[in-house]
């Protein structure tokens, strides 16, 4: 059936299957690759969005579950480059491989918008996103940088 | 892009090293002609590897796969040097498959043992310096003076008089012309841009979500599909009754291989579900009652086995005869998978006579090789373009998924994504090989080392990936860090028993490296023990003619003031491994409470003789570090009925950012060559840290991962 979802603040209509995670809509559907699929059991992080900006793991969210509310993606954080999250992970150049960075920048920023100056147990605890290039502690150094910015 | 080389292949690998001048120095000039203009923007190219735009961009071709090392940046600095541009009007963009960018070490186009930066320092220098000199002489032959009078500066040919040209308006002319037979290399002191710490080329698509991995293409008309192989390693797919995947919303089509069921939909959430409803018949084969006890015994039976041997120096059974004191011990490493980040995919389009490929590969001229063999087509005929890779670490060197999907898209009669779940991923890898050693050596009465005698027995990688490395029996990549050890006494020996177990492995970061690090730092660890002396002296005494080694170390203990007493509670392991020619020392501090193991810090220390681009080189041994201390405390493979257990992160662990350690980095220059950097960072963090668990409890970890030790970690 037909669901009415809200991304990046445009609206679309998508015909799947209800149990249809948010990610696939996002990807496979409207075309947004930024949003990473790594485990499908949200248990990496790669996939994270804001909905209704809080961090949320898009590969167990279903399509019917989303609703009116508003889906943030990283095509949608900025359009320039010029959140400050983004600011902060380019002065550290936080990325290797890249590919969980959406999710590690989807999740500080949420983290940010809730707790402007969080401290290293603060990072802890919402940064649960995992990355194999090890970049943790430029994550976390850059989540600092960003909160000053 | 799909240029191929006009002419000169042949004429390549020729290299010359002629007469140092002006500081200088000449060298025969390896690089093909690859002549012609762009389709689009009018663009030309001025050898292989350098395409210069009427707008003065400059856009450098890369052979390897960009897999977070940092090489998209790393490469473009060493022709950017030489071609004296401005770094702001720098881009990169991956090399098609051809043999023009076959890596000169390994001599094929592939990404691995850490040899991007190695292989390509001198040839991309050239091709920078060549560039510019054809530059030079197109504005010679433009102004009719000579180019002698003509300077390269920021992207700018200057005459003596003043009058000058950007490289954007000579480039078309220049790309007429021969490519010149020797180039000029500054010298280091004249370096502008190699040594300084780059930002790298790929953060900024990296953080808005734009930059193309694998698993991002998209192609009209494409099919996106799923796929799952026999769980049990060799079996064989029996039959499958494909209407309940057929009757999901959004399937395509069910494809059957030979070995594996693959479901295609208009996405990759039909397929999944496509592929969940179907109940495919297995004939498991001759691996079905395969299990980690069954592997762990073939293992041990290697010890009465006589072994070929690895290394021989002097006469170790007769110095052991002597010794004083006899110190043996058991070491024994499980499977690892991989893990990358973006699960293994691949997309394939096939016609007639001609077949396209995009993946995130590390092996692009096997992947063009294979493929057009199996499809009996000319290499020329098949197309490889690399995406980013998300996540190499080995895993994608190799090419199961990319024939996967040539082989789905053939039968499916469109292109197809083929996209592995995580469980997939987990359960089918090359894993990093089991293994376990003998170690035996003897200690004088003084506690000097007297001799050693090792026994390894492990699976090996070579005789399915490249059979011709074997070497008189033995697979370098099973004992490499154990031989040539930089503490080996005089009298030693080291033996390789050959033992297959059934379970496909492969490279993994830093290979034979991340086993024989453990074995030989730990069993170090072990003889200053037995002699009595402190783990950082025995070792600055063992590596007396070492120098560089000495110093690596030195810095590291140093950087985390070893021989002060740490926080109470606190306890230091150190270990040094030198592999892919860089020399790494780190020192871990931990303390083990009630609710388990917290790994604190991390002070490394990295000799990679010349430094191209010194953060990445710091992000290096930050990653290699995490990803050495993920395996050492979480990682293990194990294997019942044949099949993998683990199946995603729940049952595979990794370290979050919550348990990293604050890591240190200290960059020591002790050549005038570049070493390797991808994996070097890895080896020395386990041993490291089961020597600060024995520091700290007493006891000693012979095996890993720390938690089968009876260690919780926090």
């Amino acid at each position: 059936m037909a669901y009415e979802i809200k991304v990046n603040g445009i609206n679309h209509s998508i015909d799947v299957d209800g149990d249809t995670p948010l990610l696939w809509v996002l990807r496979d559907t409207l075309g947004m690759t930024g949003t990473k699929f790594g485990c499908g059991i949200a248990a990496c992080g790669a996939c994270t969005v804001h909905v209704d900006g809080v961090a949320t793991r898009s590969c167990v969210t279903s399509i019917d579950s989303v609703g009116g509310s508003a889906v943030t993606t990283i095509e949608g954080l900025s359009s320039d480059r010029s959140n400050k999250v983004q600011q902060a992970w380019i002065a550290e150049d936080v990325p290797q491989c890249g590919y969980c960075q959406s999710g590690m920048i989807m999740a500080a920023a949420a983290l940010l918008a809730k707790t402007p100056k969080p401290t290293d147990a603060e990072i802890d605890e919402a940064m649960t996103n995992i990355c194999r290039c090890g970049t943790y502690n430029r994550v976390r150094t850059a989540i600092h940088r960003a909160a000053v910015l | 892009m799909t240029r191929t080389p006009q002419s000169g292949l042949s004429r390549r690998h020729v290299l010359e090293i002629g007469a140092a001048a002006a500081g200088g120095l000449m060298i025969g000039v390896i690089l093909p002609p690859m002549r012609g203009r762009a389709a689009n923007g009018g663009a030309s190219m001025l050898t292989a590897w350098v395409r210069i735009a009427p707008d003065d961009t400059v856009t450098i071709m890369i052979p390897s796969a960009e897999m977070g090392q940092g090489i998209t940046t790393s490469l473009p600095m060493l022709v950017a040097e030489e071609l004296e541009v401005d770094w702001r009007n720098i881009g990169v963009e991956f090399a098609p498959a051809n043999p023009a960018y076959a890596n000169p070490i390994v001599k094929m186009q592939v990404t691995g043992g850490s040899t991007s930066i190695r292989a390509f320092f001198v040839p991309l220098r050239q091709a920078g310096a060549a560039a510019r000199e054809m530059l030079r002489q197109a504005a010679a032959a433009k102004w009719g003076v000579r180019p002698a009078e003509c300077n390269a500066v920021n992207g700018r040919i200057v005459h003596a008089s003043g009058k000058s040209e950007g490289y954007g308006a000579l480039a078309d002319a220049a790309a007429q012309l021969t490519v010149p037979t020797s180039v000029e290399l500054k010298p280091r002191s004249a370096w502008r841009i190699l040594g300084k710490s780059t930002a790298r080329l790929d953060t900024p698509p990296k953080v808005d979500g734009s930059a193309r991995f694998g698993l991002d293409v998209r192609l009209p008309d494409m099919l996106v599909g799923t796929i799952a192989a026999c769980p049990v390693f060799g079996g064989k797919l029996k039959a499958v009754d494909e209407k309940p995947a057929l009757a999901v919303k959004g399937v395509k089509a069910v494809i059957k291989l030979a070995d594996a069921v693959a479901v295609l939909g208009d996405g990759y959430w039909p397929a999944k579900k496509g592929l969940m409803a179907l109940a495919p018949q297995w004939d498991e084969g001759d691996n079905a009652r395969l299990d980690s006890e069954h592997i762990s015994a073939v293992l041990q039976d290697g010890f009465g086995t006589d072994g070929a041997v690895a290394e021989t120096h002097g006469d170790a059974p007769a110095a052991l005869g002597r010794s004083a004191k006899i110190v043996e011990a058991i070491y024994t490493l499980p499977f690892l998978a991989h893990a990358t980040m973006e699960p293994m995919n691949a997309t394939a389009k096939i016609s007639a006579d001609r077949c396209e490929i995009w993946a995130p590969t590390q092996a692009q001229g096997p992947a063009q090789q294979v493929v057009a063999k199996i499809l009996g087509l000319k290499p020329e005929q098949v197309e490889i373009h690399t995406t980013y890779l998300g996540g190499g670490f080995g895993r994608k060197f190799e090419l199961d998924c990319i024939l996967q999907a040539v082989m789905v898209a053939k039968q499916a009669g469109k292109p197809v994504k083929l996209i592995w779940a995580r469980e997939e991923d987990i359960q089918h890898d090359f894993y990093r090989p089991v293994s376990t050693a003998r170690l035996r050596a003897g200690l004088d009465a003084a506690g000097k080392v007297t001799a050693w005698d090792f026994k390894i027995v492990a699976p090996s990688i070579l005789t399915r990936v490249f059979p011709a490395w074997m070497k008189d029996g033995v697979d370098p990549t099973s004992v490499e860090g154990a031989v040539e050890s930089p503490y080996a006494p005089a009298d030693r020996r080291i033996e390789y028993v050959l033992k297959d177990v059934g379970v496909p492995v492969g490279f993994w970061r830093s290979v034979g490296n991340s086993i024989t690090s453990f074995y030989v730092e730990g069993f170090i660890d072990e003889l200053a023990h037995a002699a009595g002396q402190e783990p950082y002296a025995f070792r600055r005494s063992l590596l007396a003619e070492k120098p560089r080694h000495r110093a690596v170390l030195n810095r590291a203990a140093e950087m985390a003031n070893w021989t002060m007493p740490p926080a109470s509670g606190h306890f230091r392991g150190i270990a040094l491994h030198e592999s892919f020619g860089s020399i790494v020392a780190e020192v871990v501090e931990i303390s083990i409470a009630r609710e388990g193991l917290r790994v604190h810090r991390v002070d490394c220390a990295v000799d990679c003789g010349l430094a191209i681009n010194p953060d990445t080189i710091v992000a290096q041994m930050e990653g290699g570090i995490v990803y050495g201390l993920t395996a050492a405390l979480y990682g293990e493979i194990t294997i019942k009925g044949g099949r993998v257990e683990q199946a995603n992160f729940d049952s595979y662990r990794m370290l979050q950012l919550a348990q990293t350690p604050k890591i240190a980095v200290s960059i020591l220059e002790g050549d005038d060559k570049p070493g390797g950097i991808g994996e070097p960072g890895t080896p020395p963090i386990g041993p490291a840290l089961a020597n600060a668990i024995f520091a700290a409890t007493g006891k000693r970890l012979r095996s890993l991962p720390v938690v089968r030790n009876g260690i919780d970690v926090a």
